[in-house]
């Protein structure tokens, strides 16, 4: 059964299933032990940003494709369900139809600007996206009436979700809305998980992997790359869509940084790359580690900091602020060395000892392309 | 006997004038929709000034990607890092910036200048060494390395120079007006155009009468044919890059001081204009930049008046609408 | 005997995943026009661009003037004294006429009297000397092409199938050039598909197929046997061809 949820892709490696089903099972337990709202907080970003790094992975990894309007898409989500529900009032069909209103927003804009600009290169498109990007946040941010501007707009959920709302008791702990819609967002992304899954590990998904390989031979077999790229990138743009509006259900509260920054499209690059490209695990994992990384390792830097105050140089590069440098550096270096991420470097070593047939596994059927598949 | 060939009689060629008619033809209708002459000067000088600015920071990327196929998405930080090397000239000759005199205040800005391109010259032997060298060819990871190093030369200059918004004032015989009839023109936007022009003239020079400039000239259309002619195209393209980093670092210090504050985020304020008008005039042409520069930001300003919330769509509009008429840009190298 | 010039030795290509040479071993000889032969996609351009470092060799040596260039980087192979005239004639087309030129001229001067004999030979580039390259017909580019390569003495010359796409009175000229070519004991590797072109001028033939040399002759041998080209080349040689 496990198999049919996950089409077939498996994590791939013994220590990285382990490390997402400790991630799951805390994610499902969470609520229960007792832990807090902060921690809630965390693993909602982890599953939140899981589907929006994964999204952008499909293009990416899957496709060959740099799209900075990814986070366009997300905020569309966000915003669509809030202002949804700031002019409909709070309620289940004002959200929802937000959501749709922004879905289909998302597709036609991810057609446009696929359109105009995917019959050239890699780059033209990468440009072109950038400036769409930046033109939709200067837009959002100018037009306040509707958007609340750069401070944002802050709304209500159905009270179903609201703390307020306590249905019942489970293991012992009072079962507020608020776990509710913690829940809610984390069944719907697994669902939105497993949906990208079964997309990458179709024929379609087998062509997008031809196309990133090779485009011209892709083409000369017959396949339509414009179309292709096309079908994904409004695919992603969906999922991210749907993952700002899970976003937005969940802060309760959306604002330009908080969905549209250019700091977010950082993230989902780091993500990405250091958690592996072209895996969608890479997502989880990468996104797992960066959230709890931001988190707790804040504290480890200023930690250190204290310890070392007095060491000039150490001072200077060990401080919190300073966290934005270390990464770009481990950016840099992931994509010279490590280009596979942590996912595919895992993957690549349990093919090279069920190779060498150092234990009984049997050889993961491998993601890319050979002449034989297309 | 050995001649350059230049004693053969001359047989002409011509230009593609078209697309710099869009120059007058933007003009004319701004002229027809601000309200007075004078206004119109202010917008079109400070469209201009904006221009040649856009352009100085996009030459060097154009070109670079026409020669190498390179296209530098972290570009903006030599614009930061001219723009900081500026101002900290300009604070260590504080006698010459804050004196009333023409020249002291005029002397103090070649030396913001200077010290603006060798920063940002230096910073660019160094990107192009350990950023762009090992991903040649490959433009995804060029995308993602570019950025990665943006980000940490970012970060240095936040380590070096604090994350507190500061404010340049321009000296003292640079501010005010010069009259032109009933309108007013800024000086320090005269001196931008001026500046930008001069700068521009000189890269015509460079290309069409020095052996580099035939070499680069030839490079961005078949950079493999130059290389199978014997030359080290190599050293080429360093010299490029770096140059065109030195000019990014120049439009930063000119930026800042038109805009009268500085913060580590600058670069990422002009890039995208860059993107627009790189792509727009035809990725790897200098003309191309030049005249969708002036286009571009004659446009927005006109636009930024009558609908101010429009005006940075009013540039995406223009792209799209230039991209529509000539897909390959204003003026496309192939 | 002739001393070669360059000599291949169980030369592999890969492009990417495609095996494209397959152990290519010939010899070109000094002062002698070699011409490569085959069909469309035997693997001609390939080799050349192979010898001149457009694309690395996976595997063997290629020999010339006692250095080995596989590993040598285009610009190095150039300077050693290979000037290569591409199929698609790498004409700068933004570039004038005479820029073309100059850009193959040493030290960016013209020999006076080689120039002109360039010119007499090619009578259009005189015309268009000052116009954008770009302007020319197919095969006044070719023309240009030859020439820039001819506009300085090297010891070899690879030239990529220069009658292609010219109308056959003006492959009159380039049979010209490279007569005069011949007469000054010049070394050529001429890729070429037009059989009377190669015929006429080549000395030594080297037939490939699928990346592999399948027939290496003195082409005087090739030329007299019909049968031999028929199966070689998929095609005999007529009298009135071109």
């Amino acid at each position: 059964m496990f198999g049919r949820l996950l089409s077939r892709d498996y994590p791939g490696n013994g220590l990285l299933t382990a490390l997402a089903g400790a991630l799951v099972v805390a994610m499902v337990a969470a609520p229960f032990l007792g832990w807090g709202p902060s921690v809630l907080n965390l693993l909602v970003k982890v599953a939140i940003y899981s589907i929006l790094v994964a999204s952008f992975d499909l293009m990416l990894g899957y496709t060959g494709i740099i799209s900075f309007a990814h986070t366009m898409f997300f905020g569309l989500g966000a915003y669509g369900v809030a202002i949804g529900s700031r002019l409909l009032g709070p309620g289940w069909t004002s959200m929802a139809l937000g959501l749709v209103s922004a879905l289909v927003l998302s597709v036609a804009l991810a057609v446009l600007i696929g359109l105009f600009s995917m019959r050239v290169r890699t780059i033209f498109f990468a440009m072109i996206t950038l400036a769409v990007a930046t033109v939709f946040s200067v837009l959002v941010t100018q037009f306040h009436g509707i958007t609340g501007g750069q401070d944002g707009i802050l709304f209500r959920v159905p009270r179903e979700l609201t703390a307020a709302f306590r249905p019942f008791t489970l293991f012992g702990t009072q079962v507020n809305g608020v776990v509710l819609s913690y829940f809610l967002i984390l069944f719907a992304s697994a669902i939105l998980f497993c949906a990208m899954l079964r997309i990458v590990n179709s024929p379609f998904g087998r062509v997008l992997q031809a196309i990133r390989e090779n485009e011209f031979r892709a083409e000369a077999l017959g396949f339509s790359v414009l179309s292709h790229r096309l079908a994904i990138g409004a695919l992603a743009a969906i999922f991210a869509c749907l993952a700002g509006g899970l976003n937005a259900i969940w802060l309760r509260f959306i604002s330009p940084d908080v969905t549209l920054s250019l700091q977010i499209m950082l993230d989902i690059l780091l993500i990405v790359v250091i958690g592996g490209m072209g895996t969608l695990y890479g997502a989880l994992i990468g996104a797992g580690l960066f959230v709890i990384a931001e988190n707790y390792l804040m504290q480890v830097i200023q930690y250190t900091a204290d310890a070392f105050g007095n060491v000039p140089l150490v001072s200077i590069l060990v401080q919190p602020q300073r966290w934005m440098f270390w990464l770009g550096i481990l950016f840099v270096l992931s994509v010279y060395y490590f280009p596979e991420g942590v996912v595919g470097r895992l993957r690549d070593w349990t093919k090279s000892r069920a190779k060498l047939g150092l234990d009984g596994e049997t050889l993961e059927a491998s993601t890319t392309i050979t002449s034989a598949d297309v | 006997m050995r001649t350059d060939g230049n004693n053969l009689p001359p047989t002409g060629g011509r230009w593609d004038w078209t697309p710099v008619l869009l120059l007058p033809i933007a003009g004319a209708a701004g002229l027809l929709l601000t309200p007075s002459l004078s206004t119109w000067i202010t917008l079109t000088s400070a469209g201009l000034a904006m221009g040649m600015l856009i352009f100085l920071v996009a030459s060097g990327l154009t070109v670079v990607f026409g020669l190498m196929d390179v296209l530098n998405f972290g570009h903006g930080a030599f614009i930061t890092v001219g723009a900081y090397a500026a101002f900290t000239a300009m604070a260590m000759t504080p006698g010459l910036v804050n004196s009333p005199a023409l020249s002291d205040n005029l002397i103090a800005l070649l030396v913001a200048l200077a010290a603006a391109a060798a920063s940002g010259a230096i910073v660019g032997l160094l990107f192009e060494r350990l950023f762009v060298r090992k991903v040649y060819g490959d433009h995804l990871k060029q995308i993602l390395v570019t950025m990665g190093g943006m980000i940490i030369i970012e970060q240095v200059v936040l380590m070096i120079w604090g994350p507190q918004e500061r404010l340049v004032a321009l000296p003292p015989a640079l501010r005010g007006v010069v009259p032109l009839g009933e309108a007013t023109i800024e000086k320090y936007r005269l001196l931008v155009i001026v500046v930008g022009l001069a700068l521009f003239a000189g890269m015509a020079l460079v290309l069409s009468r020095t052996r580099i400039g035939l070499l680069i000239r030839a490079g961005v259309e078949d950079h493999e044919m130059v290389r199978a002619l014997g030359y080290r195209i190599r050293r080429l393209f360093v010299c490029v890059f770096v140059a065109g980093a030195a000019l990014a670092g120049i439009g930063g210090v000119m930026w800042v001081l038109y805009r009268g504050t500085l913060s580590a985020g600058i670069g990422d304020e002009l890039i995208t204009l860059v993107f627009i008008v790189i792509v727009l005039g035809g990725l790897g042409s200098i003309v191309g930049c030049f005249v969708g520069a002036l286009l571009v930001a004659v446009i927005s300003n006109y636009t930024a008046f009558l609908v101010p919330s429009m005006a940075l769509v009013s540039t995406l509009v223009v792209m799209v609408g230039v991209l529509l008429w000539r897909p390959s840009g204003l003026y496309p190298l192939k | 005997m002739t001393e070669a010039v360059l000599q291949l030795s169980g030369v592999h290509t890969h492009i990417g995943q495609y095996h494209i040479l397959h152990g290519i071993d010939f010899v070109v000889p000094e002062g002698e026009i070699t011409v490569l032969l085959g069909r469309n996609g035997a693997g001609k351009t390939t080799t050349l661009r192979t010898i001149m470092g457009l694309w690395r060799a996976s595997r063997g040596e290629i020999i010339f003037a006692g250095q080995n260039l596989v590993a040598r980087e285009t610009d190095q192979i150039a300077r050693a004294g290979i000037a290569y005239v591409p199929e698609n004639m790498g004409i700068f087309g933004g570039l004038t006429v005479r820029e073309n030129m100059v850009l193959a001229a040493r030290a960016g001067l013209f020999d006076h009297r080689r120039l002109d004999w360039l010119l007499d030979l090619f009578p259009p580039l005189r015309t268009f000397w000052d116009l954008p390259a770009v302007y020319l017909s197919g095969g006044q580019k070719q023309m240009l092409s030859v020439a820039r390569a001819l506009i300085e003495e090297h010891k070899l010359y690879l030239v990529d199938e220069p009658t292609k796409g010219i109308a056959p009175a003006i492959v009159d000229n380039m049979i010209a050039a490279f007569e005069e070519l011949k007469r000054a004991r010049i070394t050529v590797l001429l890729v070429e598909q037009n059989f009377e072109f190669a015929s006429a001028l080549g000395d030594n033939a080297v037939v490939m197929d699928n990346g592999r040399v399948v027939d290496s002759s003195p082409m005087s041998a090739l030329a007299a046997d019909a049968t031999r080209q028929e199966a070689l080349l998929g095609l005999a040689f007529e009298a009135d061809r071109g």
